[in-house]
């Protein structure tokens, strides 16, 4: 038997025009291995992933290097060639299994087919299903993808992979969009399978904490280079690259309520890559030789390699441990308080519950999460604060007075006061108003600027965000999604609110993007005194910002709590089950 | 980069090129056609269905007015019309995609039956039935034309509302209380425009076609009114004689149609999200 189960030598991928989009990537995965492969968007993961696949995106070609799987050569191969490999030495599984199922061809058939021979697919399908722990009742298998949860579907295509008995696993941010108990069961499992049948593993990821859970080793990547690659262990507790640093101390710990740091600056770009260390801009140890060669990939001892020139002086990992909240009694007054809330989506038939009984208080400058899985009704709750949706019982008070159900029976006072931020940054501002619009309309409509004021609030406010003044003409789609977020905060900040509810606004960013959008809620909460209603459901997130915690368990509050005694003893099974379940970096 | 470059993006295509100067050449014969025309276009010029000649270019019609003439000043009524009616059309049938769309109220279902009902009916049997009924006049035959198109227009619009209404920055309008006027026209309707006037040039086509078939069937304009439509019809009977008399008003409406909806695919697509323009600049 071959050495590695996986060995990529000198990788280049190019676009058509030539510039790299990954360069100079090599690394080995043993037999038996997990290989955590991390990066943030744009830092060349995905490309390397589907380059071991023996894929290319169009307009994206593998220009150099070599790809061994168990000792077969698949670089260099034709298609034809190379589909006969896949599935056989190195198997895939996709990010979104719901777009990767076929949705006209029963799950069965989908996992048969990747088998050639007809002679025992049935048992080899049992087989797999049984592997995964699905259901392997003929009825079961019969079905269509459509008629599965989220997490079977990942279990199909996770059984699919495994059918053919492949060397190397392929998974690419496998859990994305899955609950967190979800989550960490099918990790469990995952892991649990690599043990029985000895595959390796190369994990995708940007969530460096789900990675913490799995990995054997972890090799990072920034701006299409392997910038360290060491024992996961090691690397999490020691990060020897400032990147890697950078990247550790952005990631939220819900067992660990740390102060967030976010890396400065924005990452780089394919075909923006400055010569010499391509990190050099953003890093706080750089000396002049940084800006002149680029550095090559170094052993430093061990079993780790980095690629920085002065990695010796790499600080170590120092959290700095969040102060408990300020004294919140001697603020009793609240601002906001939601009263036996009951809320109700109403379909066709009969209206569905989605919470009942809620009843909390956020005063002046408190932060506040709400936490729960898909479907707990946090999001629904939120609305009603807002104002968009209508509680079928139960009342919203502000300062102590009633609101009208929804935003347009409000008086502009108390609607000026209340700012919501959505989460899905590609949606919350209309593609067709320029950022400066965006963001004035909240001062004219509700603080009755003139146009002109508002528009010269308009710097003010994207200083206050942390964004250059001349993304004022832009439009969003030439805004990152950071980028994006930002503004929608900017834009609730201009109408001078007491309270702003954040729905899940970093779900859709990057770590070291959601350091720095959090860092930046955190500033704004000590500069401006704000209030903040967090939904989420990342208790990371809440463990990094937030002063009190609710639990919601399908649409009733189960816990609630200052953040850190409920996160170190949470008391009801819920709450336990979900903390259990955090990913969480300190090493398993 | 300015309005005016934003504006004019479209016609950066090849497309959107040729059918920009196609229809500013038009145009302008259009605008300036009545100062160049040589007779008056209802005067008799001289005898009737002579051929082309030094005299008359285009020949004579059947009494005699000279083709040229009628042709220069006959592309005003049709262009106008189709243009007031296709705009009046986008008008009252965006205005009702958008209410009915964004509220979920009575007013939806009451709406859009009623368009239901309107795009039950054959467009010619419509005009037709509206002629007899309201007379020939313009205005009649404008709002009968539009009236054609605001159900389609309207079910068009509608269905982008719906998707487009349960975007954030809608919902982020709606948390700041502005009122329906606002919301539907500050931000829902620029981002259904794209997808509603990609077939602008459909229908202007298409409003032209159907002005010019009233207008040959004899219900729309009137003799002794120049009219590119109508003088196919009027001069269809001396075909033999002076078949230019027909040949040059034809061929004049199929290079508008085509001109036009050659334009209107370019607009249409620089109007899109930016990727789609990007792939517009290309
Ligand atoms: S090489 Fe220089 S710029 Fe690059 S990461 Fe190391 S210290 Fe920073």
């Amino acid at each position: 038997m071959n050495e590695h189960a996986l060995a990529v030598d000198d990788l280049r991928i190019e676009l058509v025009s030539g510039e790299p989009v990954v360069e100079d990537v090599s690394f080995r995965v043993g037999h038996g291995e997990v290989l955590g492969l991390v990066g943030e968007s744009g830092s060349g993961k995905t490309t390397t992933a589907l380059a071991l696949l023996g894929y290319a995106r169009p307009g994206v070609r593998i220009a150099n290097g070599t790809i061994d799987v168990a000792g077969t050569r698949i670089s260099g191969l034709s298609e034809a060639q190379v589909r006969r490999y896949r599935g056989r030495l190195i198997s895939y599984v996709p990010q979104d299994p719901a777009a990767a199922l076929n949705p006209s061809v029963r799950v069965g058939d989908q996992v048969g087919n990747m088998l050639e021979r007809s002679s025992e697919k049935e048992a080899h399908v049992d087989d797999a299903f049984e592997l995964v722990q699905l259901p392997t009742a003929r009825d079961f298998r019969r079905r269509f993808p459509h008629q599965l949860s989220g997490g079977q579907q990942q279990r199909v295509a996770i059984a699919a992979a495994l059918v053919c008995k492949p060397a190397v696993v392929l998974m690419d941010e496998p859990t994305t969009g899955l609950d967190v108990v979800t989550q960490a069961n099918l990790l469990a499992q995952v892991r649990r399978l690599q043990r029985e049948l000895g595959f390796a593993i190369v994990y995708v990821s940007h969530d460096l904490a789900v990675v913490a859970s799995i990995a054997d080793r972890i090799v990072v990547m920034y701006a299409g280079r392997v910038v360290e690659d060491g024992p996961a262990a090691r690397v999490l507790s020691e990060p020897q690259h400032p990147y890697s640093l950078g990247l550790i101390a952005s990631v939220p710990d819900p067992r660990e309520p740390r102060v967030l740091r976010s890396i400065p600056g924005v990452a780089v770009g394919v075909g923006e890559r400055p010569p010499g260390c391509p990190f050099a801009p953003r890093c706080p140890q750089r000396i002049a030789a940084c800006e002149e060669s680029d550095p090559r990939l170094e052993r430093t001892g061990g079993d780790r390699l980095v690629r920085c020139l002065e990695w010796r002086r790499t600080p170590t990992l120092a959290p700095e441990w969040r102060a408990p909240s300020g004294a919140l009694p001697s603020r009793p007054a609240s601002l906001l308080a939601v009263e036996e809330l009951r809320a109700e989506h109403r379909g066709r038939g009969d209206a569905v519950v989605a919470c009942s009984g809620v009843s909390f208080a956020i005063a002046q400058g408190e932060c506040v999460a709400l936490v729960g899985e898909s479907g707990s009704g946090k999001t629904t709750i939120a609305r009603c604060v807002a104002g968009l949706h209508a509680p079928a019982r139960g009342r919203v008070l502000l300062d102590g007075a009633a609101l009208a159900p929804l935003a347009a029976g409000r008086t502009p006072d108390a609607r000026r006061r209340i700012q919501i931020v959505f989460q899905n940054p590609y949606d919350s501002l209309n593609p067709r108003h320029r950022v400066a619009q965006s963001i004035a309309r909240p001062a004219q409509a509700l603080r009755g600027y003139s146009r002109k004021a508002a528009e010269h609030a308009v710097a003010d406010l994207l200083e206050r965000v942390r964004l250059p003044a001349r993304l004022a003409t832009r439009f969003p789609g030439e805004l990152s999604g950071g980028e994006r977020q930002r503004v929608a905060v900017a834009r609730a900040l201009a109408a001078d609110p007491d309270l702003i509810v954040c729905d899940e606004i970093t779900s859709a960013l990057d770590v070291s993007v959601q350091a720095a959008v959090l860092e930046l809620l955190a500033d704004l909460r000590a500069e401006l005194g704000l209030a903040l209603l967090l939904i989420t459901h990342d208790l990371g997130v809440v463990s990094s910002v937030a002063d009190r915690v609710l639990v919601l368990d399908q649409g009733v509050v189960c816990e609630q709590g200052a953040v850190r005694s409920l996160l170190a003893s949470p008391e009801h099974a819920y709450t336990q089950r979900l903390v259990a379940a955090a990913p969480t970096l300190s090493v398993r | 980069m300015t309005a005016l470059a934003v504006r004019l993006r479209f016609a950066r295509t090849g497309y959107g090129k040729v059918g920009l100067a196609g229809s500013l050449l038009l145009l302008a014969l259009i605008a300036v056609g009545p100062l160049l025309a040589p007779y008056d276009p209802s005067a008799i010029a001289g005898l009737p269905l002579q051929h082309a000649s030094r005299q008359f270019p285009l020949g004579t019609d059947g009494l005699g007015r000279d083709v040229l003439s009628r042709v220069l000043w006959g592309g005003r009524s049709i262009v106008g019309l189709s243009v007031l009616a296709t705009s009046l059309a986008y008008a009252a049938g965006a205005s009702i995609g958008l209410l009915a769309g964004y509220t979920k109220s009575i007013l939806d279902p009451l709406l859009m039956r009623a368009m239901d009902v309107l795009l039950a009916v054959p467009p010619l049997l419509f005009l037709l039935v509206l002629a007899t009924g309201a007379g020939r006049s313009i205005p009649v035959l404008v709002l009968g034309v539009a009236t054609v198109h605001v159900p389609s227009i309207a079910r068009i619009v509608r269905a982008s509302t719906q998707e487009v209404a349960t975007h954030g920055y809608v919902e982020a309008a709606v948390a700041r209380g502005e009122r329906l006027p606002a919301l539907l026209g500050r931000e829902i309707l620029p981002n259904v425009l794209g997808t509603v006037l990609a077939d602008a040039g459909i229908r202007l086509t298409a409003s032209i076609l159907i002005l010019a078939s009233v207008n040959f069937l004899g219900l729309g304009l009137q003799p002794p009114a120049a009219d590119w439509a109508l003088m196919i019809s009027e001069n269809r009977g001396g075909i033999a004689l002076n078949s230019l008399a027909v040949a040059a008003p034809a061929l004049l409406i199929a290079f508008l149609t085509i001109s036009v909806n050659l334009v209107a695919d370019a607009v249409a697509r620089s109007l899109g999200t930016s990727t789609d323009r990007k792939r517009v600049a290309r």
